[in-house]
């Protein structure tokens, strides 16, 4: 004799509460989580357990200790797991080194901390620790370029599940409003370049991007309010690495400096900006 | 008790500035990979460049392609530059093949005189004129004694259709190609010979760079590039010829199951398992590195788990040596950095396949990035009994001012149709990429671990020029391992050795009876001052090159008792105990009937 539905369904509803509710940030969680594993599983993307293990523990312990240093509380650790992933996934360093993930890892999580205004850090932690470390140490650190095997269906799914899930944290204008002002541009940039349109649209299939949109440009603490202040910010992102990759394209002076990661780059200087401004701004009309 | 909160904020606030200090000074501290300044090396080794004084004034020049890859056309030719070394008239001398690649543009045979000099025999012997339109562009050659007659055989590899002369004697060569099995199209920039099946008769490994379908110099499409920059797997096709011994070859790659469709650039056969059958070990560009482990001369089994698959890079060579002086093949395996793009780092491997184990990774430090590294050998420079690594780099050097790299980053984050395509890449025009970088010596430190220090620049190896191949020998038997270089679209350089130390050495020159006669695939093991070096007599070693087939050992200053265990193919074991008048010297050794 089976037992009644309703019983089945009280059954089935205790054993999912030990799961995490689909909030954005667990989805979000999830995502990165999905991305390791797969990229893992696919590419050998991680290269080492050992630096996992070193990412991952630095900015989890950074974060337990400096959450209770100076705010005495226990902190929420999904911030500091998310940070670890993609620094993992996306840092390269020059062989055999292994202090670029514990330093990137510990400013990344510090900056939280140390650069705040107004009561809120500004810069998404992994795009400080990456951005830091490719100006500072550029002759020994490289991010992730190519590493998920060019492969259609890979970026494919990932670039699925990733709409969905910031749809479902209501941040898929960031993504999407990046995305077109990217494409938009590369078309501009392919004409004034001479170079094949497809060339200046590829590096938007690259996981350095899919990381920069799902993760960074998205995330909820150094974005700025409002959906207007938010689409403006990842266009000024969009126009600001166009400006670099130009400058590049036309070999200025200087500019090669940003051209191993220009999105990352330019989030990191017009993100805090962009958020700070916002913060003035809604504490004056307070 | 915690200190106050403004305290512990200005602590964190140290900390966190002193991070930012230690990330700049530690991006900016020497890594162990500059050149060392000063002249000299406490190791006593000296090289001089005395290529044009010895007679030997070759100067590599690279193919043109179809114009529809005009803009990428400096990538796609980048490669041609090779160097063999082998006994080509029966001297027992080291005489020097070296292709080029041009339409037109002569081969050269440089024969030993003996004297220290050399003389350009190639056109008398019928192997110069091998650049013809429409026949293809030569890559590189690979030499060995395929129908057993004491005289060494050349094939050589091309983008096009290879070619295998029969060596005559009386440095006199003739092409055998037709009804061989091995005329039709390929692009291939690797090729060695081995005898997988022990029977005594030289079998031949070729591989496909380039798909075969692909006219290079009359494309039906720009789509000839790979799919992914490190996982593509639509290259050209390896074959795997099983020599009948008369001259011709049987196509047995599905039979044995050695074939790969991945970007091959380089490929070396030796018993890395220790059972006594010779495996392949493949590099591949954009791909990972595959070793087909030959199972008792009928099949090949693509290794899994041995920690090969998860690191795909941009193999360029692979290189044979004994790291650790144990009697454990090791692998040497150039891969491309670039200071801010991409560090993918070279692959120094020790094999614990004996033992269950992986194919250990242990490079580090200056080994582990030399740049656009491509080819390299391992070989005691110094004589001290170590093997130490010459490694040379640079992929295309044009202009100082203007580089490629960030034209690539676009492409290479692209999917896969999209970097395939010739047409989608960016212009290269004038652009270097990796370009200028020097020639690496790095000399082992220690018989145990994988440390390297890097000594070119102080031994008198740092030249810039885009090095491809890189050969071992001791051209004028001074018992010192001399240098040989082919630059793409540069002189062939000899290093001649000058070392001034007290180490000692033995060489040994095998000769093959019941196994081939090149001995290829026979091992030479030396026990000496408490260590176990292992050495194997291979055809194709590097990248586009062939080592001298004479086994040279350093021995450091007392290496107390001497034995040498030769292990021939045919499974036949000699033991060589060698007294003190044995050492600082070649041995002909012939293997036992």
């Amino acid at each position: 004799m089976s037992a009644p539905p309703s019983a089945v369904a009280s059954v089935a509803a205790a054993r999912l509460r030990w799961l995490p509710r689909p909030t954005p940030k667990n989805l979000i969680t999830a995502l990165i989580t999905l991305i390791l594993v797969v990229g893992e599983w696919r590419y050998g993307v991680v290269g080492g357990y050992t630096k996992l293990a070193l990412t991952l523990g630095t900015c989890v312990g950074t974060e337990l200790v400096l959450s209770l240093l100076l705010l005495g509380r226990m902190p929420q650790l999904q911030s500091a797991y998310v940070t670890g992933i993609s620094l993992t996934v996306l840092l390269r360093p020059q062989a055999g080194l292994v202090w670029p993930f514990v330093v990137a890892a510990a400013l990344a999580i510090g900056a939280k901390y140390v650069l705040r205004a107004r009561g809120r850090h500004l810069w998404n932690p992994s795009n400080f620790g990456l951005s830091v470390l490719l100006l500072l140490a550029p002759a020994k650190v490289a991010l992730l370029s190519h590493e998920l095997g060019n492969d259609v269906l890979g970026n494919s799914v990932i670039w699925f599940v990733g709409l969905l899930i910031v749809w479902q944290a209501r941040m898929a204008h960031i993504t999407l409003a990046y995305a077109a002002s990217f494409s938009l541009l590369a078309v501009l940039r392919s004409f004034v370049v001479g170079t094949p349109v497809l060339a200046e649209l590829a590096p938007l299939t690259g996981p350095m991007y899919q990381l920069l949109v799902f993760f960074m440009l998205t995330d909820p603490r150094t974005t700025a309010a409002g959906r207007r202040g938010q689409i403006a910010t990842v266009v000024v992102i969009a126009l600001l690495e166009a400006a670099m990759r130009l400058a590049n394209d036309f070999e200025l002076p200087g500019a090669a400096v940003f051209a191993p990661a220009p999105p990352i780059l330019a989030l990191f200087i017009v993100g805090p900006i962009a958020l700070a401004l916002d913060l003035r701004r809604r504490a004056c009309a307070q | 008790m915690l200190p106050p909160l403004p305290l512990r904020r200005a602590l964190v606030r140290a900390g966190f500035l002193s991070l930012l200090a230690y990330a700049w000074y530690a991006g900016h501290a020497a890594s162990g990979v500059g050149a060392p300044a000063g002249n000299g090396d406490p190791s006593g080794l000296r090289f001089s460049e005395v290529a044009r004084e010895v007679g030997v004034d070759f100067l590599h020049r690279p193919t043109r392609v179809d114009p529809a890859l005009a803009n990428i056309a400096p990538h796609i030719t980048a490669v041609g530059a090779a160097v063999s070394v082998a006994d080509a008239d029966g001297d027992r001398l080291p005489d020097l093949y070296v292709v080029t690649s041009a339409d037109g543009a002569p081969n050269a045979l440089y024969r030993n005189r003996g004297d220290g000099s050399f003389e350009d025999v190639a056109r008398r012997a019928g192997l110069a004129d091998l650049n013809r339109a429409g026949e293809g562009a030569c890559m590189g050659s690979v030499w060995g004694d395929f129908d057993g007659d004491g005289r060494e055989d050349v094939f050589v590899y091309k983008w096009g259709r290879c070619q295998l002369f029969r060596n005559e004697g009386g440095l006199r060569f003739r092409d055998v190609s037709a009804g061989s099995g091995l005329e039709g199209w390929i692009n291939s920039n690797a090729a060695t010979w081995l005898d997988y099946d022990r029977d005594g008769v030289l079998d031949l490994y070729v591989a496909g760079y380039f798909h075969e379908q692909h006219d290079l110099w009359k494309l039906g499409t720009t789509r000839i590039m790979h799919d992914s920059f490190e996982f593509a797997t639509n290259g050209g096709n390896n074959h795997l010829y099983r020599g009948r011994g008369d001259g011709t070859f049987e196509d047995v790659t599905e039979r044995t199951g050695a074939g790969s469709t991945r970007w091959t650039y380089a490929a070396v056969a030796a018993d890395f398992d220790r059972d006594g059958w010779p495996d392949l070990y493949v590099a591949n560009d954009y791909g990972p590195e595959e070793l087909f482990l030959n199972r008792g001369g009928e099949r090949f089994e693509l290794a899994r788990g041995i920690g090969l698959e998860a690191e795909s890079k941009s193999g360029m060579c692979v290189a044979l040596g004994d790291v650790w002086n144990e009697g454990r093949p090791s692998v040497y395996v150039t891969n491309i950095s670039k200071a801010g793009y991409l560090f993918q780092g070279n692959n120094l491997r020790v094999s614990l396949l004996d033992r269950d184990g992986p194919m250990l990774q242990l490079a580090e430090g200056a080994a582990a990035d030399c740049g656009w590294a491509w080819g390299a050998q391992f070989g005691d420079l110094d004589g001290d009994g170590l093997q130490d690594l010459v490694v040379v780099n640079g992929f295309i050097s044009a202009s100082r001012e203007r580089d490629y790299w960030y034209q690539m980053s676009k492409i290479g984050l692209g999917t896969g149709g999209v970097i395939a395509d010739a047409a989608k890449w960016p212009a290269f025009e004038d652009r270097s990429l990796s370009g200028y970088e020097r020639t690496r010596v790095l000399l082992k430190t220690g018989a145990r671990g994988a440390r390297f220090r890097e000594a070119g620049g102080a031994v008198g190896i740092d030249d810039v020029y885009d090095g491809r191949a890189v050969a071992l020998a001791d051209l004028s038997g001074s018992g010192r391992l001399d240098v040989i270089v082919a630059n793409q679209g540069g002189p062939l350089l000899i290093y001649r050795n000058e070392a001034r130390n007290d180490n000692r050495w033995v060489a040994f020159d095998l000769i093959g009876t019941k196994s081939n006669r090149s001995a290829i695939g026979a091992e030479v093991e030396l026990e000496f001052a408490g260590q176990r070096q292992l050495q194997v007599v291979t055809a194709a070693c590097g990248f586009a090159s062939q080592n001298d087939h004479r086994r040279h050992f350093g021995l450091g200053r007392e290496p107390g008792a001497v034995r040498a265990t030769v292990r021939w193919p045919s499974g036949v074991e000699q033991t060589l105990e060698l007294a003190e008048a044995d050492l600082g010297r070649l041995h002909v050794v012939r293997e036992p009937e």
